[in-house]
């Protein structure tokens, strides 16, 4: 990779989440038996026309502020001509010269910290394809044209980014973003959030981009990287070794973690985009985009923003707890009623325990066994000293398993943390005078023995004693023989 | 005789139950049995389907309602949808097509009590001067059967003048109403672009297309928009604008008004033709009319920025006709490939997919500019110069085609010579507005067409000139022979 600078730019298809079509009024839902979301326009019948739905327009202007791009007030749908089974009328309707969206940016933060500006070239409306099914039928191909019509916003990137963690990095900030905005339930698995990535390299300090290839419809971030990883590694060592890239589509098996040539650009279709006349250009007038801008809800940024200002928290805890509107949701229900001092406390257990129990069990935020009330009911214990993190940690597996609150798991279980001092030294003068080889070995220098007692006295009482009171009382007590 | 009988009258008959719209539709069924075989304007007759409807518009007269068009017959041109009836747009590529709705001009007219006779013959997809690209065989010209009745909607003008039906629906692209009519001696009229919902009409090239009417009057043509013409959700091109009460708006009188003869149309017209025309004038004159020249100096670009224009569109609109969902499907393909390229291969003929190239290559890599975008560019100059016509006259007149009707085949061969039969009809669809043709007389015993052509939307303007020139002259009635009773 020395002296090799990667260029990559993403090509992001977001279903919206609208609930008909783009140019028809069948349902959109996912999963429906085949071809039963597919009406006379979705099946492209003679004499059918399309009709816009304003729907698609509004989440595609709301999409062009929340990236501050500049909303077309004129954009046009062109007609992409191609012959395909599931691309029933033989083009797709999109936009091609004229978008709805340009000239936007968006900010993503790298590994180290630093924080960079990725440029959006457009954001066009299109319509999905529908499907070819091949599994099943003997000599023959079946079609289901559910997905046909559905709206897709196409969100293209300049090529700013320069490795396969920054493209990453970026698709996931779109991915939060278009959540955020919900215009796109984000369901990579269902294919609503999808990409195609433009990968070339060249020697640094070359101001000519190399030859690209173009690796189509990766649905997972693991994809993402990968393929772009490898197609990096085959471009740099094919050109190493005397070859040349050559202008193409590749697909990535991610069996093989490879990609593989598709078509290239000699064999690429001569699409012959042109206006659609059936449909008139989109006007969007300040009106619309004013009562668009008045829908936009808190953005990521704006929120992680304001956990860190409000908070106190790190820009990485507050980027975390803001990726997703659920999220920030959660931790703002539980500082509400913990307290904005405790801020940090709230954020370690919903990284830590609460994301870890979620990420276990698969389940999303808005359906935690341990709802925010509930958390915090657990936190109050650790904050009025009733018990240790340590014992909280039990008390959360509990409340996670039993779906009991935390003061009824702590009563049952006994777990209310010894703050009593005669009643913790009592245990310790039992402990030493059991371990007279230790105290003896402490006393001669062994400081490290020290957590030998903490561990001995811990297991006595059941954990319970507080962590504080027994460092402090321990150490009297071992220190007192020495003097 | 009841067929020779205009719509109101038909009307009239009705309300007051001297005729029953049954004992109307037999007779116009048993003409079409009798005179059809002939003349071959039908793909598809429907005369259960119109018994029924002529009984059911009984019943409502019965009731005592009424309606201008409530029990009478039509024809619909083979292009316009009709639930659960065939729809074949005069191709092999879909003369197994059964459509599953209704065009909203279909609707609209069921729903005023129209009786539906059958589905006109036409041109192969709209595509055609002269009714010969039929799948179904060429429609024959009532005035001389070896003559051909104009195209695309040859069956709908035939079946007009030969009293087959008191109107019919069409659809104009180029010219596909006027043309025929003017060689059918019949009114046609093709409303201003987005007047009449498309949703139904299988698309040819649609920012081209419109549907209207044929009939054998002004009178009877306003009758007929007023039930088609209005906004429809469904067509995102048609035009949410008021709809005027055109039967009312007849009999304004013309006096002051500014008629522009066409400079350009009338440069080189045959003689008989341009003395046609100037006995039309001088009527105008006599009505109180005033005219003046006008010239549109883009106009000559209007048959090549058209057959660029046009194929581009219909090259992307029938790429739907694949044999994948319906329609005419080749036998045994052998993949894909083979399945695309011969259903279309057997199932369009020539014509269609000489346009279905032209449009292709037009719109191709390294011509789209050179071609496409010249025509846009073409296409507004002639829109403008329409424009700036309309600010100095009320409607532009001129020829609607430069000669009579011409032999069967004898075109056919020389599709340029062809083309240039829409040469005074194209401009209009390129602008978008609406013209109509009315008879203006005969030039060796064929019925020639006069054209009007007005600004956008001015459709209760242009059918009152027509019908305030039919009050002062009698060509429209006017049958041919074999034909009158």
């Amino acid at each position: 990779m020395n002296g090799w600078e990667v260029v990559i730019g993403l090509e992001i298809h977001a279903q919206l989440a609208t609930k008909s079509k783009i140019f028809s009024g069948s349902a959109t839902a996912y999963g429906a038996p085949p071809n039963s979301q597919a009406d006379l326009v979705d099946l492209a019948y003679p004499g059918v026309l399309p009709v816009l739905n304003a729907r698609a327009v509004q989440m595609a202007v709301k999409f062009g502020l929340a990236v501050d791009a500049t909303v077309a007030h004129r954009s046009v749908f062109a007609r992409k001509n191609y012959f395909y089974p599931d691309l029933p009328k033989g083009y797709q309707i999109s936009q091609y010269e004229l978008p709805v969206v340009a000239r936007g940016s968006l900010k993503i933060v790298l590994d180290d910290g630093a924080v960079k500006t990725v440029g959006i070239t457009r954001a066009h409306l299109e319509e999905d394809a529908g499907k070819s099914l091949h599994e099943g039928l003997s000599n023959a191909s079946g079609i289901d044209l559910n997905r046909a019509g559905t709206p897709l916003l196409e969100i293209v990137s300049e090529p700013d980014m320069r490795s396969a963690k920054e493209a990453v990095a970026y698709m996931k900030k779109i991915h939060t973003l278009v959540r955020y905005l919900e215009i796109c339930d984000g369901n990579m698995q269902e294919g609503s959030f999808r990409c195609d990535a433009n990968v070339s390299v060249r020697r640094h300090g070359q101001a000519k981009l190399g030859t690209r290839a173009e690796i189509k419809n990766l649905n997972s971030f693991r994809f993402v990287e990968k393929a772009i990883q490898y197609e990096v590694a085959r471009q740099t060592e094919l050109i190493e070794s005397g070859g040349k890239v050559v202008q193409e589509t590749r697909l990535y098996d991610s069996d093989k973690d490879e990609t593989r040539s598709m078509r290239s650009k000699e064999e690429a279709n001569d699409y012959r985009y042109f206006p659609d006349p059936d449909l008139l250009p989109v006007e969007i007038d300040e009106a619309f985009i004013e009562a668009v801008r008045a829908t936009l809800p808190e953005l990521p940024d704006q929120k992680a923003a304001r956990f860190a200002r409000d908070f106190g928290l790190t820009a990485y805890d507050a980027g975390v707890l803001s990726a997703s509107r659920e999220l920030g949701a959660y931790f703002e229900a539980v500082v509400a009623n913990l307290g904005a001092s405790h801020a940090k406390l709230a954020a370690n257990w919903i990284m830590g325990e609460l994301s870890s129990a979620l990420n276990r069990e698969n389940v999303d935020i808005e359906n935690s066994r341990v709802n925010p009330e509930q958390l915090t009911g657990l936190l109050n214990r650790i904050v009025d000293e009733t018990i240790s993190g340590k014992i909280a940690k039990e008390v959360f597996e509990a409340m996670w398993s039993e779906d009991k609150p935390a003061d009824a798991i702590i009563e049952a279980k006994g777990l209310r943390q010894i703050t009593d001092a005669g009643a913790i030294e009592g245990v310790i003068d039992a402990v030493i005078v059991a371990n007279p080889k230790q105290l003896a070995d402490y006393r001669s220098g062994k400081d490290k023995l020290f957590g030998f007692f903490v561990g001995q006295v811990m297991k006595a009482t059941g954990g319970k004693a507080n962590p504080a009171q027994l460092n402090e009382l321990l150490k009297a007590k071992l220190g007192g023989g020495n003097a | 005789m009841l067929h020779n009988l205009f719509i109101g009258e038909l009307a009239d008959r009705l309300r007051k139950r001297q005729i029953s719209s049954v004992e109307l539709t037999r007779h116009f069924l048993s003409r079409i049995e009798r005179l059809n075989p002939a003349l071959n304007a039908f793909i598809t007759l429907t005369a259960d389907r119109a018994l029924a409807d002529a009984a059911a518009a009984d019943a409502r007269l019965g009731k005592g309602e009424e309606g201008p068009l409530l029990g009478i017959p039509l024809i619909h041109k083979d292009i316009f949808c009709t639930d659960g009836v065939k729809t074949s747009c005069g191709s092999r590529m879909l003369d197994n097509f059964i459509a599953p709705y209704d065009a909203t001009v279909v609707a609209r007219l069921k729903g005023a009590g129209t009786v539906m006779l059958g589905k006109s013959n036409m041109d192969e997809f709209a595509m055609g001067s002269s009714n010969e690209t039929s799948y179904y065989g060429p429609v024959k010209n009532p005035w001389d059967i070896s003559k051909v009745p104009g195209g695309s909607s040859g069956g709908s003008a035939a079946a007009t003048a030969a009293r087959l039906t008191p109107f019919a629906t069409g659809t104009d692209t180029g010219g596909s109403i006027r043309q025929p009519a003017a060689l059918t001696g019949v009114t046609g009229l093709k409303p201003t672009y987005g007047r009449v919902s498309r949703y139904g009409m299988i698309a040819f090239a649609s920012s081209l297309d419109q549907a209207g009417v044929f009939a054998r009057s002004a009178g009877d043509a306003a009758a007929a928009l007023q039930v088609m013409a209005g906004f429809d959700p469904r067509d995102s091109t048609s035009v949410d604008v008021p709809v005027p009460d055109y039967s009312k708006s007849l009999g304004q009188p013309l006096k002051g008004m500014k008629i522009g003869l066409l400079r350009e149309f009338f440069e080189g017209l045959e003689t008989r033709n341009a003395a046609l025309l100037e006995d039309a004038l001088n009527i105008y004159a006599g009505l109180g009319a005033e005219t003046r020249e006008v010239s549109l100096p883009h106009l000559p670009l209007s048959v090549p920025t058209y057959y660029v224009v046009a194929p581009a569109e219909c090259s992307s609109n029938l790429s739907r006709f694949d044999g994948v969902r319906y329609g005419y499907r080749c036998d045994n393909p052998k993949d894909l490939m083979d399945l695309y390229k011969r259903s279309r291969g057997e199932g369009f003929g020539a014509e269609v997919k000489r346009r279905i190239m032209t449009g292709t290559y037009v719109l191709s890599a390294g011509y789209f500019d050179a071609y496409y975008l010249k025509a846009q560019k073409a296409r507004r100059l002639i829109t403008d110069d329409f424009r700036s016509a309309f600010e100095k006259v009320d409607l532009v007149i001129g020829p609607t085609t430069p000669t009579p009707a011409f032999d069967i085949g004898a075109k056919m061969n020389d599709p340029v010579l062809m083309y240039l039969n829409d040469i005074y009809t194209i401009g209009a669809n390129l602008a978008g507005l609406p013209g109509v043709s009315v008879p203006c007389g005969f030039v060796d015993g064929l019925p020639m067409g006069l054209q009007l052509i007005g600004p956008h939307f001015a459709e209760a303007k242009l059918l009152n000139a027509a019908h305030q020139y039919q009050q002062a002259t009698d060509w429209h009635t006017h049958a041919p022979r074999g034909y009158e009773s």
